[in-house]
């Protein structure tokens, strides 16, 4: 599990994150959902420490990331499985590379045990054969893909997704959608997705976090959602025709 | 004034992080190796060209300033190669890399940030800086000698075809070659040379690491990192002849 407790960051003169607090269940796909600019990928930046809040407290299991130092924190961040918005491969190493690469720097791994382990990650994202292709030969959704199978290369206890969805088709999301929920529940780890897209809510949202204006709006499951009367949390949630009619019908 | 020790301060801490033990060995050895194809001998055939033309143009010019008949021929061989050991190998290469592998380096870091991929690196629990910024800092530093010394002796070679041209016989340009030289002269080129490497490599990575924003940004760490390199080598230069030479 991690809790963040009183999250506070501010840029300058803009308050980004009031005092957020939240309770990411492990076995679970939590998600941060809020409009763009709502402070979600600073939160997520917060928790694993790419940017330092100004108060508050994050914790992994009981431990206290917030108040580690640079040693301690580079040991917990080892049992962190990141997805980027752009994938963020490693532009001049091949698919097989950029999955190798973690097992290579942080296990005690021979060749042929690495290149098994990479070959079975591939085939969990369902991208056998690609061992050999660079980022630059890959679509969209294969470098998700393939960021997905470098962040579970280790085992991580934590999976973090910055939005998974963005700029791919609905076909192809909701393929990383049910990935990363998949991979969640077969290995019980904590995964946190930080999304905009209400279609990717509705899949996989076991735990929802509503961030507004850089401060956690609303709480509950996917179901509560819909159902729940906020202005703010309806203005978001039924933002598209498609869920405003929904929700007409089932008025 | 704020901005510029904000900057210093920033490229020092850095270079703190830099100087640590890397996390495997193995992998570590390889980057290095890589980076001297990169920024070693990838930088060779320019430096080949530049040198065996500057070579050649320098000899043409002396032999116009130093046409006199009571002045020995050896003298124009003598100063070609004083002033391709002194100054040009280790000073204009310098800066010439500094165009060349600064702006790769700063970049090349500067997309790698943009694009999240040290943020990914960071997160996988590596020291991002040691891993990227080091095994340049090394290849540079064991590499550029040899690309200096390999540049004096092209300068030298462009220098005997340009005194061809000025009717100047090789074997007085070969006289003038040897005539009293100074080893010391070329310790204090490769002296200059590493501290040069380490500006070059350090101070570019630095623009491309801290860089915030796109790909307009990336261009933007690109030219500080050569015009701001180019600025420290000038100033050490200075620094280094004082403390040798003067």
């Amino acid at each position: 599990m991690i809790s963040i407790k009183d999250i506070n960051k501010i840029f300058g003169e803009n308050h980004v994150l009031r005092d957020v607090s939240f309770n990411f269940e492990s076995g679970k796909t939590n998600l941060i959902i809020g409009e763009s600019g709502s402070g979600k990928t600073t939160l997520l930046k917060v928790m694993i420490g790419l940017y330092e809040s100004d108060s508050g407290v994050v914790k992994y299991d009981e431990r206290n990331f917030t108040e580690m130092n640079f040693k301690q924190r580079k040991v917990l961040q080892k049992e962190i499985g990141m997805l980027f918005q752009g994938g963020a491969l490693f532009d001049y190493m091949s698919t097989e590379e950029n999955i190798m690469f973690p097992l290579n720097m942080f296990s005690e791994k021979s060749h042929e045990e690495s290149l098994e382990r990479v070959n079975f990650c591939l085939k969990r994202v369902n991208l056998e054969n690609t061992n050999s292709l660079l980022p630059s030969e890959l679509s969209g959704g294969m470098k998700k893909r393939v960021a997905i199978a470098r962040a579970i290369a280790l085992n991580p206890k934590y999976l973090l997704c910055d939005e998974p969805n963005s700029g791919l088709d609905p076909k192809t999301s909701i393929l990383i959608d049910n990935l990363i929920q998949e991979i969640t529940q077969e290995y019980n780890i904590t995964t946190i997705v930080n999304s905009h897209d209400m279609n990717s809510v509705m899949e996989i949202g076991d735990n929802i976090a509503f961030i507004h204006k850089g401060q956690l709006w609303w709480s509950g499951n996917k179901d509560d959602l819909i159902s729940y009367e906020n202005k703010e949390l309806n203005d978001f949630v039924f933002a598209s025709k498609l869920f405003k009619k929904l929700r007409q019908k089932s008025n | 004034m704020f901005t510029i020790l904000r900057n210093i301060g920033q490229y020092f801490m850095m270079l703190r992080r830099v100087f640590s033990l890397p996390e495997k060995k193995g992998i570590f050895l390889k980057q290095i190796i890589l980076e001297i194809e990169k920024v070693g001998l990838n930088s060779l055939g320019i430096v080949a060209i530049i040198s065996l033309f500057v070579g050649a143009v320098v000899t043409i010019q002396a032999t116009l300033n130093l046409f006199n008949p009571l002045l020995p021929k050896y003298l124009i061989g003598l100063a070609t190669r004083d002033s391709l050991i002194l100054e040009f190998s280790p000073t204009m290469i310098a800066l010439i890399l500094a165009g060349k592998v600064g702006s790769n380096i700063a970049s090349e870091i500067g997309s790698m940030r943009v694009t999240e991929q040290i943020d990914a690196l960071e997160i996988m629990g590596v020291n991002s800086v040691n891993f990227l910024i080091l095994p340049k800092i090394i290849a540079a530093m064991f590499f550029f000698p040899f690309l200096v010394i390999i540049s004096m002796g092209i300068g030298m070679l462009g220098g005997w075809l340009g005194s061809i041209s000025v009717d100047v016989t090789t074997a007085d340009f070969l006289e003038g070659l040897r005539h009293d030289f100074i080893p010391f002269y070329v310790i204090y080129a490769l002296t200059k040379t590493v501290v040069f490497a380490f500006i070059i490599t350090s101070v570019s990575s630095y623009y491309g690491y801290f860089t915030k924003g796109g790909a307009l940004e990336v261009g933007v760490s690109s030219t500080k990192a050569v015009v701001y390199s180019s600025v420290v080598i000038l100033i050490f230069n200075f620094i280094i002849t004082q403390l040798l030479l003067a």
